[in-house]
């Protein structure tokens, strides 16, 4: 069959390609979940000019493009010395960029514990540190985690970006091989079939687990 | 370190209005596109035969799940693997059309679903028919949960926009990249790009919003 031929002939670069994507997005979530954090409780924080820092910091990467962000980092910042390694900045980008949209998950989901718990850990003498990190955080990570699959999935198709400054990822691999062979059914199409089998049979159930661990792990299982 | 140079930037100015155009086209095009192809795709997962519904169910999660990136080159390439050429425009406006008409019908179903049940079961109760029912109880509820999920689509549809310029479309992207090819100048062109979308999609956002807020007082759901 020819399109056994085709996943024999290229095979390697393909595994290679959904290896390197696979490392682009673990490490893109990391920075995103971070950065999400961070800005998250700045964002909620009482002092005005932290508060703005953050504001600033989400409305700027959540109004331009992703792929804009990518190029300015890659292309502009060596202007300015910083030069990042290609692998380095494609994750960085992603991640800065999804981070902003998660910090609003995280800030919507701490304003939706209930008030109770709030005046509970006050009522307790809890320190504010303890109140956020042991009452309130786990109960929104509980209430954001559903809107968090959606992101992580956003987070591994933006990935695929960062192909487009020649980080050998799958789009990159099978890129290559459309332009060396004009397969572009068999080359784009298998690669939209993995991307879908990632996130399906990966990302998704993943997920799922970690919300009822999570649930069972605060009582609301 | 490298000086900006407000010089270059007003000599740029009148190609990127040009440009800014030609992204409002992309984005106003491609989203006609996904309104209408949002309905179909919901209207094929509401029809009697299980088969189109799981099809249809189907094909929305992987458009969902998978890079726009890949898709614009998918519509791209495939075509003259057959003999059919598109143009570069075509099959951004196509690529975008599919992938923003998938997540839009997610929307409206979204929309659909978030209206009670004892809703549809007092439409019955009366006796409307069922095109009334969608008509003049249903929809109206449905609609503003949904618009502010078409207008988020409508936001990042434009911010969607540069993948095109990855087929030669030449939007804002795409003008950048070729002004830096051709002065090696980089600081200006792609900073921008980044001011352009931030001043189009920061008020996009503000008016949504109001929209929906109005939307929501007219229909007397006032929250």
């Amino acid at each position: 069959m020819a399109y056994l031929d085709f996943l024999q002939t290229h095979g390697d670069r393909l595994i290679d390609g959904t290896v390197v994507t696979v490392f682009q997005f673990f490490l893109a979530t990391a920075v995103a979940v971070s950065v999400a954090l961070l800005f998250g409780l700045m964002r909620l924080s009482q002092n005005l000019a932290i508060r703005s820092v953050a504001v600033g910091y989400i409305e700027i990467f959540r109004g331009t493009s992703l792929l804009v962000q990518l190029f300015w980092i890659f292309f502009v910042l060596p202007l300015f010395g910083i030069n990042l390694d290609k692998f380095l900045a494609g994750f960085l980008a992603v991640g800065l960029n999804m981070g902003a949209y998660g910090a609003e998950l995280v800030r919507g989901a701490i304003l939706a514990v209930p008030r109770g718990q709030w005046e509970a850990a006050v009522a307790l003498n809890m320190p504010r540190s303890r109140r956020m990190w042991r009452i309130v955080l786990p109960q929104a990570f509980l209430i954001m985690l559903p809107p968090w699959g959606n992101l992580v999935i956003e987070i591994l198709k933006g990935t695929a970006l960062v192909a487009l400054i020649s980080v050998t990822d799958l789009m990159f691999e099978v890129r290559q091989i459309n332009i060396a062979t004009f397969k572009a059914v068999e080359a784009f199409g298998t690669a939209i079939l993995v991307y879908y089998a990632m996130a399906r049979l990966f990302v998704t159930p993943c997920m799922r687990a970690l919300e009822r661990a999570m649930a069972r792990k605060t009582g609301k299982a | 370190m490298i000086e900006w140079q407000w010089g270059l930037v007003w000599e740029l100015a009148p190609r990127f209005v040009d440009a800014t155009g030609k992204t409002l086209f992309a984005a106003g095009g491609g989203y006609g596109i996904a309104v209408v192809l949002g309905l179909v795709f919901l209207a094929m997962q509401r029809v009697p035969l299980p088969a189109v519904r799981v099809a249809t169910r189907e094909f929305v999660e992987l458009i969902r799940s998978t890079p726009l990136l890949l898709q614009i080159f998918f519509v791209y390439y495939v075509g003259p693997q057959f003999g059919l050429i598109l143009a570069p425009w075509t099959a951004g406006l196509i690529a975008i059309g599919v992938h923003y008409g998938a997540y839009l019908s997610e929307v409206y179903r979204g929309g659909i679903e978030s209206v009670p049940k004892g809703q549809w079961e007092a439409a019955r109760a009366i006796n409307l028919p069922t095109v009334t029912a969608y008509r003049r109880i249903v929809l109206p509820q449905a609609l503003p949960p949904a618009i502010a999920g078409m207008g988020n689509y409508l936001v990042g549809i434009f911010k969607d926009t540069p993948m095109l310029s990855v087929i030669g479309v030449a939007e804002l992207m795409h003008t950048a990249t070729t002004i830096g090819a051709e002065s090696y100048r980089y600081l200006e062109p792609y900073t921008m790009v980044g001011a352009i979308f931030l001043a189009i999609s920061l008020p996009a956002a503000f008016c949504v919003n109001a929209f929906e807020k109005w939307v929501r007082r007219k229909l007397g759901m006032a929250k």
